[in-house]
């Protein structure tokens, strides 16, 4: 029956799109764009036009639904307010990116798709939330702004001054809005252990359900603020993730370009040791080593995440390894490679000189990719209670430990919200990382079509 | 003919050696572990006799060597040892409960099969549904479908799967009750029944694999467009469609292979943690519950299949990729 | 209705790069009457194959027809639907493409594709099609006319494949072919034959072509009347032999003045002189694929000696084995009659600094990250030791050299310089070590006639100022003529004859010399037929190579 239904729906777009065809032939006199379109298009067309007339339908419906009947399309509310938000929000952010910034920067962001300036909004967002998600201290403050002169100097001391005001411009900024954010005190209204008088409350705020003002998302089980964990969550997922990504890429970056530069008994011992490595799946891997890590750690949780890092930094790495050997392969082969070879250079200079400057581009955009694939692995592991431990407040085990609320979805949407928020919270990062991604690749790649 | 057959036995022969070196990993990766499995039976308070009684009676007392042999040997016959907690997993295992299964392999076996049966479901949606998606996407780059699938498809393949599992059970399970959220299937269950039950885990595993495989059909046809005997196709005056079906796809077929493959053995590990959120009786299931207990013998069993089943997924597009290949196929 | 096929009229293309529409033509003409060819001459970036495009109604992806219009037999082209422009293509209006080995579909088989065109508009049955693919086969003299058809793409050699590729394109019997430049890349005795069977074919159906190239001695033989582009302008138009003997503009009259460089003769070298690098009985494998036999040379001080043979000669590999990137098998590598350690890595940094080297590709040669300042400035900083305003100095008089103003190029990157500009750069950066010797390997090949020319010069220049020797490699015998002063001929890494230039180009020659020599197309639009004439059309090219074997 239900078959029946979608086949008529189809034949009835056919027609419907065939419609829009002759219609379009007609009113623009034969025009080339409707005189060669195919009915395949067409198609397309009116099944796009019919899906849209759905959502305005069901959005219509859901605004003006009242009471019982309202809790079915809460979440479609959501979803359709979230996505016309940051929308409006990455189409401002592009604008302001076109008017302020160099030459370069202003063309970048004139060129850049919607997709990629919404991702690069929600990175900074991530960035700024994780960072202060708890009290900033002033040691922290103070190494940054050494680390900043440092950096300065020794690139004004190799002549490159523009880069080196560069530098202190960023590193003054980073500053000032660290200074701020001294001044106004951690995101996260409570600490991320804080077991609070109340438990299970409703998230909403709205007390004739249940909810609470004082903690807008309610708290869980044993009465701690999802709210201050979904911040701190932000800081300790996102942190431990990005820290992973750097240590795989440390490990598999160098070991790739090496092997791709000198070649010979080296390359084929690292090649087919990752082959062997990535021959068994990664979680299923990770799984097996934290196994046996739980074990070694015994009670010391901290040394658990620990091994962490390193167990799916090393998995990781075996993929970095493969794609920076590649990308090192691909310029080893140039002459100009060839021309400093013969003329006696060295093996640092080759690599740090020669083919590190051209093999920026692809990596970024692999740490990227690589970012979210750890971010995911972690977040999948703590899903599964063999990620990051508690007392640290994260998002996989957050999701774990809400999951059975999401039954009651049908009479209090509220009550759902909290692990699809701490799930949407990963898919939104890792979501906005491949737009930026994607995009990267889309340029560099210089396809047209 | 011939040069092929060889390169292919080369590949089964790599294949079986890289399945090899994976077992030793495997077999030294869990004999690091701290103390030995006796005293992780026996816990801390274990008399020193008893656990030497034990050590004696899983071998413990001979060699690395020795021990990884008898064990290879024991995989070989399809013995896979005892489990440590057996009696905690016979009423998981979905199989007859009143008995308990003793052995690693009788614990593994019906839900291997129920494994299957789940990635089976998802291949038959995922693999033509992409395969199309990913042609159209081809034809009408640049469109405006191109890039809602785009956006689409970039949005399923970033979310971890818990989040695209537990987005299905909250619209197709909770707020319109069209299928079950719990997927508890057994044994004799009617084949509609269990396929309903089966269909959400599916559902979730299709969304997850879909995009990678109709970007990658869709990026492996884009790439050749470029080619100069695409052109020449097109001069020739042939139709868009058959300029890809006919020209394109055939030529764009090694790529497609690999990224199937790769893509049913993403299943693999995406299976674990989907058939955690739908407390589905499988392979995924056992092994996560075994990591937390620290269940040896299972989670090195699972283990071991998980790769073989890996490895012979890349062996089997390397093979078919060498077979589309007219160069290998045709030699000078 | 005249017979006139393709009428052009104010033609405007214009090509997306970086976001803007910038114009590639502008404005260009064309009249191609029926049975008659058109030869489409100039430079790279002239737009010589855009505007064979768009006569078929077909632009690249990135390009689009901005004004103007394009009639093919009193259709309009550009007005025209998809549907109609899809029923001419490949039906009334075919093409064949530069490289055949990559406009064949590596997964079919040939006869499938070219029966695939008539089947498709509905002209032949599958089965016809075939039997008269066989026979377009044995006409253009293809080898096994019967069953080659039965091969896929891999399984051809390049000359053949261009002429499986011809015989698609008459497939249907069009009335109008286009050629894209389709012997640029093969070797000139292979060139020869497949020239010859285009033209016979062309000739004998009263095909209307558009002949692109930038070979002026190819067009001679092949075009009835010759249009010449330059930057998206048409220069001049006229028949064939009033263009040869009579260009009105300066620029094709430029372009053909380019074959008359030529050096005066040096002084014979003095006997017993010991020479800058001498090869000696060297043998080179790759792995186990032997590449060199035996090669024997010399090259002594501010002389030039080239080194010639068609791809796969092992000229390149000598270049190899002499700088050590392959360690030749057996033989020696003298510099100033001392031997040289085999492997690079073993050679001192003097050793290394002694011979430099130039690459044909100035794209990969250049490391695109780095500016010129930096790329000049490593080797003399690194050989010389300079570093601060020194460093920078000596930058400033290298680039001198090559005359390229300092302080204009000196911060620029790679990708902001011209084809020509970026060899000068390689050249520089060799000059920067102060050698003795340098390599040039097909260093003019991929640039423009006029551009290489330039490039010439100035080697021949710093060869009588700095006394430097070179090695010439090169597959261009034009090249040969006006720099060498010594001659090597290779085949199959084997040297067939070396010697002087003036002998080398004298009779007698060595028979595969005397093939090479003959091969080369000439300036008079009457040559190929007086070859075919002298030699028979079995006589030329591979035939010819496989009979000496």
């Amino acid at each position: 029956m239900t078959l029946l239904y979608i086949a008529l729906a189809i034949v009835a777009c056919v027609g419907l799109g065939w419609v829009f065809r002759l219609v379009g032939q007609q009113l623009t006199g034969n025009a080339p764009y409707f005189r060669d379109m195919g009915l395949g298009s067409a198609f397309g067309f009116a099944l796009g036009a019919v899906v849209l007339l759905w959502v305005v339908v069901t959005y219509y419906r859901g605004m003006t639904a009242e009471g019982q009947d309202a809790n079915k399309y809460f979440f479609f509310l959501v979803a359709v307010h979230g996505l016309v938000a940051f929308s409006v929000l990455a189409y401002f952010f592009r604008i302001l990116g076109t008017q302020i910034g160099s030459e370069g920067s202003k063309k970048l962001f004139r060129n850049m798709p919607l997709t990629a300036s919404f991702g690069i909004v929600i990175i900074m967002a991530y960035a700024f939330v994780s960072l202060f998600a708890g009290q900033i201290s002033v040691t922290t403050i103070v190494i940054v702004g050494v680390i900043g002169l440092v950096l300065a100097e020794i690139v004004r001391a190799g002549g490159d001054d523009d880069a080196a005001k560069g530098i202190g411009v960023a590193f003054g900024v980073a500053i000032a809005i660290m200074v701020v954010m001294y001044f106004v005190g951690p995101l996260a209204p409570y600490g991320q252990e804080e077991v609070l008088a109340k438990a299970n409350v409703v998230p909403g705020g709205n007390p004739a359900m249940g909810g609470d003002p004082e903690f807008p998302l309610g708290t869980d089980q044993i009465g701690r603020d999802i709210l201050s964990r979904l911040i701190y969550g932000a800081q300790n997922t996102v942190g431990i993730a990005f820290a992973t990504t750097v240590l795989s890429f440390l490990i598999g970056g160098s070991l790739g370009l090496l092997a791709a530069t000198l070649g010979g008994w080296l390359d084929q011992v690292v090649s087919r040791a990752v082959d062997v490595l990535m021959a068994i799946p990664a979680l299923i891997f990770a799984l097996l080593l934290m196994t046996i890590a739980s074990a070694w750690a015994g009670s010391e949780k901290w040394l658990l995440t620990v091994f962490m890092v390193i167990i799916i930094a090393v998995i990781d790495s075996t993929r970095v390894f493969r794609l920076s050997r590649a990308v090192g392969l691909n310029i080893v082969v140039m002459d100009y490679i060839e021309a400093a070879k013969l003329r006696g250079e060295g093996l640092a200079y080759l690599i740090f000189r020669e083919i590190l400057p051209n093999a920026t581009a692809p990596l970024l955009a692999e740490f990227g990719l690589r970012f979210c694939f750890v971010f995911l692995t972690i977040a999948s592991l703590s899903f599964l209670g063999v990620g990051i431990q508690p007392p640290l407040a994260d998002w996989g085990t957050m999701v774990k430990d809400l999951a059975q609320f999401i039954n009651f979805a049908a009479f209090a949407p509220q009550v759902a919200a909290a692990p699809l928020l701490a799930a949407g919270a990963i898919a939104l990062l890792t979501v906005a990382v491949n737009f930026v991604v994607d995009w990267m690749l889309h340029k560099s790649s210089g396809l047209k079509e | 003919m011939s040069s092929v057959l060889r390169i292919i036995l080369q590949r089964l022969g790599l294949g079986v050696l890289t399945l090899f070196i994976v077992s030793i990993v495997i077999f030294i990766a869990v004999n690091l572990l701290p103390g030995d499995f006796a005293q992780l039976i026996l816990g801390q308070g274990a008399t020193p006799e008893a656990v030497e009684a034990i050590r004696k009676d899983l071998g413990l007392d001979q060699g690395l060597v020795p021990r990884y042999f008898q064990w290879l040997g024991g995989v070989l016959v399809g013995d896979l040892g005892n489990s440590f907690a057996q009696a905690n997993f016979a009423s998981f295992a979905g199989t007859n409960t009143a008995t308990t299964a003793t052995t690693v392999a009788a614990q593994i076996a019906p839900r291997f099969a129920n494994t299957m049966f789940l990635a089976g479901v998802t291949a038959a949606i995922a693999v033509p549904f992409s395969l199309i998606l990913g042609i159209l996407a081809a034809l009408y780059r640049n469109s405006v479908f191109d890039r809602v699938a785009n956006v689409f498809t970039l949005s399923s393949i970033s979310s971890p799967e818990f989040f695209l599992a537990y987005i299905l059970i909250l619209f197709l399970a909770v707020m319109n009750p069209l299928l079950p959220s719990l997927s508890n299937i057994y044994d004799g269950m009617a084949f509609g029944e269990r396929l309903t039950r089966t269909l959400l885990p599916a559902l979730t595993l299709t969304l997850a694999v879909t995009a990678q495989m109709m970007r990658m059909t869709r990026a492996a046809i884009i790439n050749l467009l470029a080619s100069p005997y695409i052109e020449m196709a097109r001069l020739k005056g042939l139709s868009p469609m058959r300029v890809i079906v006919t020209h394109a796809l055939p030529n764009a077929l090694a790529p497609i292979i690999t990224v199937i493959a790769l893509n049913l053995a993403y299943l693999i590990t995406g299976v674990v943690v989907v058939e955690v959120v739908f407390v589905y009786p499988g392979i995924g299931q056992l092994f996560v519950d075994s990591v937390k207990i620290r269940d040896i013998p299972v989670v090195q069993a699972c283990c071991l299949i998980f790769a073989a089943a890996y490895i012979l997924l890349n062996l089997t597009a390397d093979v078919l990729s060498i077979l589309s290949n007219p160069r290998l196929r045709h030699p000078k | 209705m005249s017979d006139l096929l393709v009428k052009i009229r104010d033609l405007k293309i214009e090509g997306r790069s970086d976001e803007v529409w910038n114009p590639i033509i502008n404005g260009v003409d064309l009249d191609l009457h029926k049975g008659e060819v058109l030869g489409l001459i100039g430079e790279s970036g002239a737009g010589k194959s855009t505007v064979g495009l768009a006569s078929m109604g077909y632009t690249r992806d990135g390009v689009r027809i901005s004004g103007g219009s394009v009639e093919f037999d009193g259709i309009d082209l550009l007005a025209a639907s998809a549907a109609v422009k899809r029923g001419l293509l490949g039906k009334r209006i075919a093409y064949v493409a530069q490289s055949a080995a990559a406009s064949f579909n590596p997964a079919h088989k040939l006869i499938d594709q070219h029966t695939e065109g008539p089947v498709q508009h509905g002209v032949m049955s599958k089965g016809d099609s075939e039997k008269d693919g066989m026979e377009l086969y044995r006409k253009l003299r293809l080898p096994n006319p019967d069953s080659i058809g039965f091969r896929y793409p891999h399984q051809v050699s390049g000359g053949q494949l261009q002429r499986a590729m011809t015989a698609m394109a008459m497939a249907c019997r069009p009335d109008l072919i286009i050629f894209d430049e389709p012997t640029t890349a093969l070797d000139v005795t292979t060139q020869i034959e497949v020239l010859a069977s285009i033209r016979e074919i062309v000739e004998e159906y009263d095909t209307a072509a558009i002949y692109i190239t930038h070979d002026l001695a190819v067009v001679a033989q092949m075009a009835d009347r010759i249009k010449v582009l330059l930057k998206g302008d048409e220069v001049e138009e006229a028949d064939t032999r009033t263009m040869l003997s009579d260009p009105k503009e300066d620029y094709t009259k430029s372009l053909w003045a380019v074959r008359e460089f030529q050096r005066p003769a040096k002084p014979a070298v003095i006997t017993g002189a010991t020479p800058v690098v001498s090869v000696k009985n060297v043998t080179a494998a790759y792995g186990k694929v032997p590449v060199l036999h035996d090669v024997s040379f010399d090259i002594h001080e501010g002389r030039t000696v080239a080194v010639v043979g068609e791809s796969g000669s092992g000229k390149s590999t000598t270049a190899r084995c002499i700088t050590g990137l392959l360690p030749p098998k057996q033989g020696v590598i003298e510099f100033d009659g001392t031997p040289m350690p085999l492997d690079y890595r073993k050679r001192t940094k003097e050793q290394l600094r002694q011979a430099q080297m130039i690459y044909q590709m100035a794209d990969t040669a250049l490391n695109p990250r780095k500016s010129i300042g930096e790329i000049i400035g490593r080797p003399v900083q690194f050989y010389g030791g300079l570093s601060g305003k020194a460093k920078r100095r000596r930058v400033d008089e290298l680039l001198d050299q090559i005359e390229l103003p300092g302080d204009q190029y000196h911060d620029r990157l790679p990708s902001e310089l011209s084809g020509g500009q970026k060899q000068r750069i390689g050249i520089a950066r060799a000059l920067a070590a102060e050698p003795k010797f340098i390599i040039c390997d097909e260093v003019t090949s991929a640039l423009d006639q006029l551009v290489a020319e330039g490039i010439l010069r100035l080697l021949a220049r710093l060869q009588d100022e700095l006394k430097l020797s070179y090695m010439f490699i090169t597959h261009d015998l034009a090249t040969v003529r006006s720099i060498a002063d010594e001659v090597v001929v290779m085949k199959d890494g084997k040297v067939v004859e070396q010697g002087p230039k003036t002998e080398m180009f004298t009779p007698p020659h060595h028979p595969y010399t005397d093939l090479l020599l003959s091969s080369v197309p000439e300036m008079d639009p009457d040559w190929l037929d007086k070859l075919l004439a002298e030699r028979g059309v079995d006589n030329i090219g591979d035939a010819a190579v496989g009979k000496m074997n």
